[in-house]
């Protein structure tokens, strides 16, 4: 139970980056010196996953320092990484352990792992075992050999939505901020802020706010493959303008706020969208660059013209203009 | 899923190339295939350039320039004039997506 709630905090808080193991040798079962070693992270979401599907398994988990971190993201870093693990293998004397020379390391961990220098320095051999845990015991019977499904990492939906939250909570960090720049930019006449102005003209853009997070933060991430385009910056400025012009069919402010709304929160549903990238299994450094060189200038001159037709507005019913 | 197409920086050099496999087998998104008893890149557009098959290449026929494909971490190294890292974690207040490793 203790591992399912940790399971959930790790999904919606910086509580994962303290959720470890201890580095070193486990038991499963009851293992020999002829049993398979399993190498993985020391983020404890990684170990549960593993030990839950070798379930039944006797055999060897070695478990690397990868600061509390999965074991993908931690091959890309380098902690899961050859010098680690020719290092941990070293450190339990593994080769008193066992008397066979075989690593199953997870398949995605090869973005760290050298194999061939790992058999050099320890004379342990690598096996890239299975991208996915579940996989395992299939791949074992198999003779340690994966089918080409058990070489591939997906993204299903399922996995989309596990990752939303981790979208929606550090957007909705920033928009205190932006609702009290809308607040008192509508609120603010000559004669001092006039607390009905700020419910009538800022009211629509603080829910086109919240529309925008939802549409950049949730929707984009969950309906990813259904909405068209490549881009991620593309698919979130058109899931927030189907959403901005929802809104602006109920709330129908001044016509500048409204040129203004159309601009600014179907390109803020954009560049929410595209931090999804960060959590995707398929997007590549590359492709990003290109999404930002372009998309960073547009980003930013937008938001100035948004900012510059408020203020026209606001000094025109000021009768300045 | 694929994501944009013609940006990877995927390389395959068939003279170096051995047909050992290994790329085949690190792959996650079958880039590679066998053809000839050399590897073949199949679809490009489907590289996350993560950079597995270029490090466990033991012949040096793979390049590939492999990084983060995140943006948070892309415009931290815009601002601070380093590589992109998944180590704006460390500050996760710096960070629009804190999902980024």
């Amino acid at each position: 139970m203790g591992d399912y709630i940790g399971a959930i905090q790790s999904r919606i808080s910086n509580f994962r980056m303290r959720y470890s193991v201890e580095p070193g040798l486990y038991a499963l079962g009851e293992p020999d010196a002829e049993s398979d070693v399993f190498v993985t992270a020391n983020y404890k979401l990684s170990f549960d996953i593993l030990r839950k599907e070798l379930k039944g398994l006797n055999a060897w988990i070695l478990v690397l320092d990868t600061k509390s971190i999965n074991v993908w993201c931690a091959a890309g870093k380098g902690t899961f990484g050859t010098d680690e693990l020719v290092g941990r293998i070293n450190a339990v004397q593994l080769h008193k352990v066992v008397n066979h020379r075989k690593i199953i390391v997870p398949q995605l961990g090869a973005v760290g792992v050298n194999a061939r220098a790992v058999q050099k320095q320890t004379d342990f051999k690598v096996y890239f075992g299975p991208v996915y845990a579940k996989d395992i015991p299939a791949y074992i019977e198999a003779g340690c050999k994966k089918t080409p499904e058990m070489r591939m990492v997906r993204f299903p939906i399922i996995d989309r939505l596990i990752l939303t939250p981790m979208e929606i909570i550090p957007a909705m960090k920033k928009f205190p901020l932006f609702a009290l720049i809308v607040l008192l930019l509508f609120g603010l006449q000559p004669s001092g802020i006039i607390f009905n102005d700020v419910l009538s003209g800022g009211m629509p853009f603080l829910l086109l706010g919240l529309i925008s997070i939802l549409s950049g933060a949730f929707i984009t991430p969950v309906l990813l493959p259904f909405i068209p385009f490549r881009s991620f910056a593309v698919k979130g400025w058109m899931a927030g303008m189907i959403f901005t012009y929802a809104i602006m069919q109920i709330m129908r402010p001044d016509i500048l706020p409204a040129i203004s709304s159309y601009i600014f929160f179907p390109l803020a549903s954009s560049y929410i969208a595209l931090q999804f990238t960060g959590s995707t299994t398929f997007t590549g450094m590359s492709g990003v660059k290109k999404e930002l060189k372009i998309g960073l200038p547009i980003y930013l001159i937008s938001a100035g013209i948004s900012v510059i037709l408020l203020l026209v507005h606001k000094l025109h019913q000021w009768k300045v203009l | 899923m694929k994501y944009l197409t013609n940006v990877t920086s995927l390389q395959l050099s068939s003279e170096k190339c051995t047909g050992c496999g290994k790329c085949i087998d690190v792959c996650p998104h079958g880039v590679f295939i066998m053809n000839n008893k050399k590897a073949l890149i199949t679809d490009k557009d489907l590289c996350m350039e993560c950079g597995a098959c270029a490090l466990n290449c033991e012949f040096g026929a793979i390049s590939v320039n492999s990084g983060v494909g995140c943006a948070a971490a892309i415009i931290n190294s815009m601002i601070t004039g380093g590589p992109p890292s998944c180590d704006c974690s460390g500050s996760p207040s710096q960070s629009a997506s804190s999902n980024c490793c």
